[in-house]
């Protein structure tokens, strides 16, 4: 299950040290210390508004830091724009559908994998002749089972459909840090299935964190796993350890085991 | 591959249409057209392809028409070191300086923002024009000769016909660039930026640095059409740089449709038409202007374009004909409809401006009525109500044909 | 020197609660239901234009009453048969719409009352002097005007957080979803907030009315100043709304009558550009020349230095 590493100390690909973050005077995430290695698979998983959506907006840069510090890849990610942090190698999804409407399929992944092809706002060459541009978007559209609906426009496809773009959007341009917002969210068990295959496909070599409420998901395919509960993270550990884990039974996990079985 | 056959095509009728309206006012309106679709089609890269919204756009079309006219003066002389032709490249260097600019400050704001900062500067630069007279001649403007310049290839370009030609070439050239710029990265990814602006910051781009060079290419166009204005009236005046100018391109941009490259081209065409044929007709021209200008907007988002283009898969499933016979049943009820709307609003027009000065009788149509009279009010306000009640009546007949259609490419 | 200071203060406050009256409506209806009005000036103008007409036959106070409400009436039919079927279009189309329905207003009262001002005068019951300070008078009339605005700001004050409804507005300034999401009948809101929006601009029309130039025009000079008065206070903040109106309407009512130019500030340089340059325009114009410009000057300054307004929160 873990993932196979050159020899040596694994470094920290995605390090969060005391974030703190406020709303006016309620705190939502309040001092959360969490560490991801390189090529780790690690979940975050904790009740419903425990802050998990906030930590990912925090680290993807969508809403900013009240206090504390967040390093991806060694780089300090405080006062950057998402576009800054996505070109540090990091790359997210959302949990709320957020696809580009009126574009197609292709149109949408191709858009995904633009800056990172090293295109970024050429103006003077048509975009149609990019060979190797327009192969990568067929191997993504390949495997996120969407290659039939290449031409339709994103807005139009099922809801499964568009959480696979989704997923798609978000692993074309190869990023080295891949955060996932609740992928299978409404999906069906075996749209659910097909997606976590992906998702260990696509995450092979690649660091990936991300949230799942699944735990049959959660445990078959995370390395590690952190518990996050009124935006503190009280454990952070190897699955094992997690689901012995007194303090996590009693808060989370207990609860979410008689659901799921 | 067929699709390139479009261009030469066009090309071909540009070149082609003088032969077949050759007449004096034939080539102005012609020219005006040209120049109108370079200039909503610059409009339209920011609004239909960036998803910005302007409202001060006549800024780089009206200061680069000035520059251009200013460069007409200079270069006026048998040994001018810009031709003639090469003059618009002086309009785009000014719009592309002014839109730089102005952009930098405009695109730090998005949607209902930039739309009023775009207000703000177009009514900044068009008071200014009262202040800075000597840039701008004050009330009468600018004017040139454009024959004055160097000959080029033994032309003086004095002649309408010259400088159709002129226009017709430079346009071609704006309007087969403009296309390209939408097959680009940067072109793909402004229609990103326009469908869902935050996700294209999470895929690496900055919304505001595509915004910024969406309104510089821009800048450069409308400075293209502002130079082919000044070549081809030979003056200008504030009205270039003012609101109604900006409120114009907005207009003819949205009616043909924002949503394909040709739509601000049909827009333009149809609006330069309307405004020198229809001011002939109807002193409330600005009034139908606005009111089909409301209509598109409630009830035809997508234009003229889009109406077209709504019906190319149903062209393409061979099913068009399946329409014909309910659009046939609409078409009378409506244009009934049309004329009633069509008589009030002369009516009225009459009763109230003209009689004044013109006496109480009024020419619709060939026929004279007395504005002040109950009869043509009567017909008129019968017309209107009668069309819209059986229009409402057979409206079903199209909706159920559509309904038919759309189930009938499902299957297939 | 002191009564330039005083007469200038007095008017400034008067143009810039003059344009609360109308940036407060348009803030409101921005706020709740996300669409920018381009015709809220028409309707100021409406106000003028009806207020007018109404006192031509029934005297100025039946008009200073019914000429607002008519406008309201005009604007909550709008709302109902024409921004309510665009809505599903989106901000775009509903913006477009009111440009639209601007254009459209501005070229009817051409049509019914002509290009030409009308004589749209100052009842007599206020036509005479309040006070006379340093040998110039200050007419009643616009004691009068200044009155019914700060009547207008204390009562809009009064309702927004009085009444339940001023409550549920005020909430819908920062969280228009929400309310929605409560279950309160958002539409009717919607057209209470736009009528009302309406009236107010109506009501500085029937008043601006007399004082100004009631003419077709007024409405295309007021719109911009208008929106610029709301993107500097901050899209979706009233008090924002508020110190920018009485912000520009001191500093262009100061300008208009400072007659100083660059080229008197700055006699004792040898600097003299020609007459007739680009230079030389900017070297000669006076601050009372530029008076127009100021506003737009002011947002551009704004947008550099502050983009968010100087109040604002929302991110539009």
């Amino acid at each position: 299950m873990k993932n196979a590493t050159n020899a040596g100390p694994l470094s920290t690909a995605l390090q969060l040290r005391d974030v703190r973050k406020q709303f006016g005077q309620t705190q939502i995430i309040r001092g959360v210390d969490l560490e991801v290695s390189e090529g780790e698979r690690h979940a975050l998983i904790g009740p419903n508004g425990a802050g998990k959506s906030t930590l990912f907006h925090l680290i993807s840069g969508r809403i900013g830091l009240s206090s504390g510090d967040i390093t991806v890849l060694g780089q300090s990610i405080i006062g950057r724009r998402p576009f800054e942090i996505n070109r540090l190698g990091l790359s997210r999804s959302f949990q709320v559908t957020n696809i580009f409407p009126r574009l197609s399929v292709f149109e949408n992944i191709r858009c995904s994998i633009l800056w990172q092809t090293g295109h970024r706002y050429a103006f003077w060459y048509g975009v149609a002749n990019l060979k190797s541009v327009t192969a990568r978007c067929e191997e993504v559209m390949e495997q996120i089972n969407l290659h039939q609906r290449r031409d339709t426009p994103a807005g139009v496809l099922t809801y499964a459909e568009q959480r696979a773009l989704e997923i798609g959007i978000a692993i074309a341009a190869n990023p080295k840090i891949i955060i996932l917002d609740e992928p299978t969210a409404g999906m069906s068990r075996s749209e659910t299935a097909y997606a976590i295959d992906l998702i260990r496909r696509v995450s092979e070599g690649k660091t990936l964190f991300m949230v799942e409420h699944d735990m049959s998901v959660v445990f078959g395919l995370a390395d590690r796993i952190s518990v996050l509960v009124y935006g503190q993270v009280i454990a952070s550990d190897s699955p094992e350890q997690i689901r012995g884990n007194q303090a996590v039974r009693e808060a989370y996990l207990g609860q979410a085991e008689e659901q799921s079985a | 591959m067929k699709r390139l056959a479009i261009w030469p095509l066009a090309a071909l009728v540009l070149i082609a249409l003088p032969f077949v309206f050759d007449s004096g006012t034939s080539l102005t309106k012609m020219s005006l057209m040209c120049i109108m679709a370079v200039f909503a089609l610059s409009y339209n890269m920011l609004l239909g392809q960036t998803g910005m919204l302007s409202f001060g756009h006549a800024v780089y079309y009206g200061l680069a028409g000035f520059m251009s006219i200013h460069a007409l003066q200079i270069l006026a002389g048998p040994n001018a070191s810009l031709p003639l032709v090469m003059v618009p490249i002086v309009g785009a260097f000014t719009g592309l300086l002014f839109a730089f600019v102005f952009g930098w400050v405009s695109t730090k704001r998005a949607g209902t923002a930039f739309a009023m900062i775009s207000l703000g500067l177009g009514e900044l630069v068009a008071a200014s024009s009262l202040i800075m007279r000597s840039f701008f001649g004050g009330e009468e403007g600018v004017s040139a000769d454009r024959s004055k310049l160097a000959l080029w290839l033994g032309l003086d370009f004095g002649a309408q016909i010259q400088v159709y030609y002129l226009i017709a070439a430079w346009t071609f050239v704006s309007v087969i660039t403009m296309f390209a710029i939408t097959q680009t990265p940067f072109g793909r990814m402004a229609n990103a930026v326009r469908e869902n602006p935050e996700r294209a910051e999470f895929i690496g781009y900055s919304t505001q640095m595509i915004r910024f060079i969406s309104f510089c290419l821009s800048g450069i166009f409308a400075g293209i059409a502002g130079a082919l204005a000044a070549i081809n009236f030979e003056i200008m005046n504030a009205l270039s740089v003012s609101g109604a100018q900006s409120g114009a391109v907005l207009l003819m941009t949205y009616i043909g449709g924002v949503g394909h490259f040709l739509g601000p081209i049909l827009g333009a065409m149809l609006i330069t038409a309307l405004q020198i044929s229809l001011s002939d007709y109807t002193g409330a021209w600005m009034l139908y202007f606005g009111l089909m200008f409301i209509l598109v907007v409630m009830y035809l988002p997508g234009g003229i374009a889009g109406l077209i283009m709504m019906h190319e898969p149903v062209f393409r499933a061979g099913l068009l004909h399946r329409l014909i016979p309910a659009y046939l049943m609409v078409s009378a009820p409506a244009l009934i409809w049309l004329a009633g709307a069509v008589a009030i609003i002369e009516l009225a027009h009459h009763a109230l401006v003209k009689a004044a000065t013109e006496g109480p009788q009024l020419v619709l149509i060939g026929l004279e009525f007395s504005s002040r009279t109950m009869f043509p009010w009567t017909i008129a306000l019968g017309l209107f109500v009668f069309g819209a009640v059986s229009c409402g009546k057979v409206w079903p007949r199209v909706k159920n044909a559509w309904s038919e259609i759309h189930s009938l490419m499902k299957q297939s | 020197m002191l009564e330039l200071l005083l007469f200038s203060s007095l008017n400034g406050v008067l143009y810039g609660m003059l344009l609360f009256m109308m940036a407060g409506g348009l803030t409101l209806i921005f706020s709740m239901m996300g669409v920018l009005n381009f015709a809220h000036a028409s309707f100021y103008m409406l106000g003028a234009y009806f207020g007018f007409e109404i006192a031509k036959h029934l005297g100025f106070w039946i008009g200073l009453v019914a000429a607002p409400l008519l406008v309201g009436f005009v604007g909550a039919i709008i709302e109902r048969y024409g921004l309510r079927q665009v809505h599903k279009h989106g901000h775009v189309a509903e913006l477009l719409f009111t440009f639209g329905l601007a254009f459209v207003i501005e070229e009817v009262v051409q049509m019914i009352w002509g290009k030409l001002p009308v004589d749209y005068r100052v009842p007599e019951t206020l036509d005479f002097v309040a006070f006379t300070m340093f040998g110039t008078t200050y007419p009643a009339y616009k004691v009068f005007m200044l009155c019914i605005a700060i009547g207008m700001f204390i009562a809009l004050l009064w309702v927004l957080t009085k009444t339940r409804v001023g409550l549920i507005i005020q909430a819908s300034l920062s969280h228009p979803n929400m309310v929605a999401m409560l279950g309160h009948n958002v539409p009717r809101i919607f057209m209470l907030v736009f009528g009302g929006g309406s009236v107010l601009a109506g009501l500085a029309g029937v008043i601006a009315g007399p004082a100004l130039v009631t003419q077709p025009s007024m409405a295309a000079l007021l719109g911009p100043i208008l929106f610029v008065v709301v993107v500097l206070g901050g899209l979706g903040s009233l008090t924002g709304a508020f110190i920018a109106s009485l912000l520009i309407g001191l500093v262009q009512t100061f300008a208009v009558a400072v007659n100083v130019s660059l080229s008197d500030l700055f006699q004792f340089l040898p600097f003299n550009p020609k007459n007739g340059s680009v230079l030389g325009d900017l070297w000669s114009v006076t601050v009372a020349q530029v008076a127009p410009v100021i506003p737009y000057l002011l947002l551009i300054m704004i947008l550099i230095f502050r983009p968010t307004g100087l109040m604002g929160n929302r991110e539009t």
